[in-house]
């Protein structure tokens, strides 16, 4: 067996000789890592706009009540619930899960680390296969009798365990079920990529040699796995609540429905850090590259998100201020939630010190990870008001709470993805993007973003609550003034969605052009997959790489090229 | 093929064996939620107890014993596959398998009798508790059993034989985690 042969020593010769591969084993049945990192991003972007086109159905709905949605028809009660309910679940399990975990995981982690594939390709095929699966379940749950979920994304019983409740029972159930089938898919996903960063790194790469980026989807693949059991454990629960009556969330026969929201909210917190964190690593890469300098405080940074990681275990029961928790817990879970916010605030100051001084181009890539920082700021800082439970009781259930959100997801969930993509595009394809329609693209999607929040935030400070079918059915809240600010947000919306058709056109002619133009390393950045073609072959390189130095030796003093790749001895 | 990244161990720990602890480690999550809300539930509701008395502690003692039996010969099976004897790790993870197969059958009669008793899943959330976690268990039994005779299959002929440690892991975890459900179930007032 492997363990007591040499690394590298036997099966170097493999990567040579590919032969051509058929459509099928190539596209669809590849085990190769990057391949199916193609499949998690595309089959992600294709949830997205999916998940875009509800959010656009429900917004016409608050704002033009009762209208015939151009391209939708009438959102009727019960479909406004299944859309809501839907958007949110699918822009972040079908969404920023597999495009920032498992998309740039898969793409990124053997390529960084200098090896040829992830250690377990077959199981890694696997996890995709049964991720596809889980999205087909998820859109089918639409088109049942009754029509998809529509209990809220965090579905708490009593409402979701039962179908004279929801009116969705079969599309609760298969809701339920597309979760679960996700989670094992990410399960043997994350179990793959904490292998492959451990064990399968290039001789010479050290602990601290290993890119941030890595590193961050490294815990956040933890995180996950030690996160995401319970709830696990509690979707197999309410599908039997659900479909053959057990007791455990039912207060009729002894059940507890709070049960379901603290196994929720166990996972559903460090769930948060766990697309922030890749969101955060691409966010580092990119800063270090088009500012010339070193990363800030490396070392620091890994040990910060450590830190984050632990606390996040620690915050869940902030979601649930208003549950009837004892006051006594929530003045706890409100230290607990203010302290985590420490790490995170160092963070980003980390990301200042690193700009700092350096020697910036404001490339699309550049400007999408900066906006990050900025954007997610907002985010973190709001989220302040509704880790305190004497604001939170006030606050709760409000469009502030969902303005907040957004402000967190957004930034990890679009703007992380575009950065890290533009960024790689010439890795994976091999071709530059057009930078015009880059920032054409950026500027039409960050103003319009706010444009949206903002408004929202606003609504939520004037007691807006959210999940609410028709606004004109409640006198407070009927107001020309606040109807005017849903429409703003409804137009802005409209406004960024048509901005992305800039950003499919771009990869598209990028995608067209005939001459690879992009080159081995066109950003002149020091980490290992740039020393690889583009895009790189099965196998990645003829002889896989060998590490002399950490990932953010740029401008170096003495040396003529303000860069110093890994691989170069010396 | 394998990877050649498959082959490296840059954290001293051989892929194969480092993957297993990682499932472990998630599925300790998985049951370690499941548990912590009986607990919860359980310290919370007394009455319970009185439950709990239905259950068949003997029955539930005897399959402990079992189990424990089985994991024995599988550390045996381990350490004949160690000295490079894939026959024998073979028979003695058929002998575990066994194991697997009267815990299963003890499993079965004892659940056929509590419902005929009318103590089904859905009599109260004890019960729903009771099956749930049982049955996760049972089927975390039934899983490792059909792996164990695969990995016998190959190891028969001396082939791939530090699977048979690998699945050795997984079978101690199976194991560990009834040491933790029947007391909680059977035994606690
Ligand atoms: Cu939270």
């Amino acid at each position: 067996m492997a363990e007591s042969i040499p690394a590298d020593a036997t099966h170097g010769h493999d990567v040579h000789h590919h032969a051509e591969q058929s459509f099928w084993s190539k596209y669809v049945f590849s085990t190769d890592h990057k391949m199916i990192a193609m499949q998690y991003m595309f089959t992600g972007m294709a949830m997205a706009l999916i998940g875009g086109f509800m959010a656009y159905a429900f917004r016409m709905q608050l704002a033009f009540p009762g209208i015939e949605v151009p391209g939708y028809g009438t959102v009727t009660a019960t479909d406004y619930n299944a859309l809501v309910t839907n958007h949110g679940t699918i822009m972040i399990f079908w969404v920023a899960m597999p495009v920032l975990i498992a998309a740039f995981g898969n793409f990124l982690i053997p390529l960084m680390i200098g090896c040829d594939d992830m250690v377990f390709p077959k199981i890694n095929r696997l996890s995709y296969q049964i991720f596809l699966l889980s999205a087909i379940v998820l859109i089918s749950s639409f088109f049942v009798p009754g029509g998809g979920f529509g209990g809220g994304w965090t579905a708490y019983p009593p409402l979701s365990a039962k179908g004279e409740y929801n009116l969705t029972s079969l599309g609760s159930s298969l809701w339920l079920v597309a979760v679960a089938l996700e989670f094992v898919a990410f399960l043997l996903g994350g179990i793959n990529f904490v292998t492959t960063a451990m064990n399968a790194r290039a001789p010479g790469m050290k602990m601290f040699d290993i890119p941030i980026v890595v590193w961050l989807i490294v815990v956040a693949s933890i995180l996950f796995m030690a996160s995401v059991g319970p709830l696990i454990a509690g979707a197999v629960m309410l599908f039997m609540d659900q479909n053959i009556g057990t007791a455990f969330f039912d207060p009729d026969k002894g059940g507890d429905p709070v049960l379901w929201q603290h196994l929720f909210w166990f996972f559903g917190h460090p769930e948060v850090y766990v697309v922030l964190l890749p969101a955060m690593g691409i966010t580092a890469e990119i800063m270090c590259v088009f500012a010339r300098k070193k990363m800030f405080a490396y070392k620091t940074f890994i040990y910060t998100t450590f830190g984050t990681g632990v606390l996040s275990f620690t915050v869940w029961a902030h979601h649930q201020f208003v549950a009837g928790i004892d006051p006594r817990m929530a003045n706890i879970f409100t230290v607990t939630t203010l302290l985590i916010s420490i790490p995170i605030a160092e963070m980003c100051f980390i990301y200042i010190a690193t700009l700092y001084g350096g020697s910036i181009r404001l490339t699309t890539p550049m400007l999408w990870a900066l906006a990050f920082v900025a954007e997610f700021l907002i985010g973190g800082v709001t989220g302040i008001f509704l880790g305190a439970s004497g604001a939170d009781i006030y606050f709760h259930d409000t469009y502030f709470v969902l303005a907040h959100f957004h402000y967190t997801f957004f930034p990890i969930a679009i703007i992380g993805t575009f950065a890290g993509f533009t960024y790689w595009f010439p890795k994976m394809f091999g071709k530059m993007m057009n930078e015009t329609l880059g920032k054409i693209h950026f500027w039409g999607t960050i103003i319009p973003f706010n444009g949206i929040f903002i408004p929202l935030f606003v609504l939520g400070g004037a007691g807006q609550h959210r999940r609410i079918y028709n606004y004109q059915h409640f006198p407070d809240l009927a107001g020309v003034e606040m109807q005017d600010l849903r429409v703003f947000a409804t137009v802005s919306l409209i406004i960024m969605l048509a901005f992305q058709l800039v950003f499919f056109y771009n990869c598209f002619i990028s995608w067209r052009k005939k001459e690879k133009d992009a080159g081995k390393n066109p950003w002149k950045a020091n980490t290992l997959e740039w020393t690889a073609e583009s895009p790189p072959p099965h196998g990645n390189w003829p002889e896989l790489p060998t590490v002399y130095r950490g990932p953010y030796e740029y401008s170096v003093p003495g040396r003529e090229e303000d860069y110093y790749p890994q691989n170069v001895p010396g | 093929m394998r990877p050649i990244a498959n082959t490296r161990m840059a954290a001293g720990i051989p892929t194969g064996r480092l993957a297993v602890w990682w499932v472990v480690a998630s599925e300790i999550v998985i049951f370690g939620g499941l548990l912590a809300s009986y607990i919860m539930h359980r310290i919370a509701h007394p009455e319970w107890g009185d439950q709990a008395a239905n259950t068949n502690v003997w029955l539930g003692g005897f399959n402990t014993f079992v189990l424990l039996t089985s994991s024995l010969t599988a550390v045996l099976s381990h350490k004949a596959a160690t000295a490079g004897n894939g026959p024998k790790a073979a028979r003695l993870l058929y002998a575990t398998c066994l194991g697997a197969v009267i815990f299963v059958c003890v499993k079965a009669f004892e659940w056929t009798t509590e419902i005929s008793h009318g103590y089904t899943i859905t009599s109260s959330t004890f019960w729903s508790f009771y099956y749930t976690a049982a049955g996760l268990h049972a089927l975390h039994v039934i899983a490792g059993a059909i792996i164990m005779l695969l990995v016998a299959e190959t190891a028969k002929k001396n082939l791939e034989l530090h699977r048979v440690e690998l699945i050795g892991i997984y079978w101690h975890f199976v194991d560990i985690v009834w040491i933790f459900l029947f007391p909680l179930l059977y035994i606690a007032k």
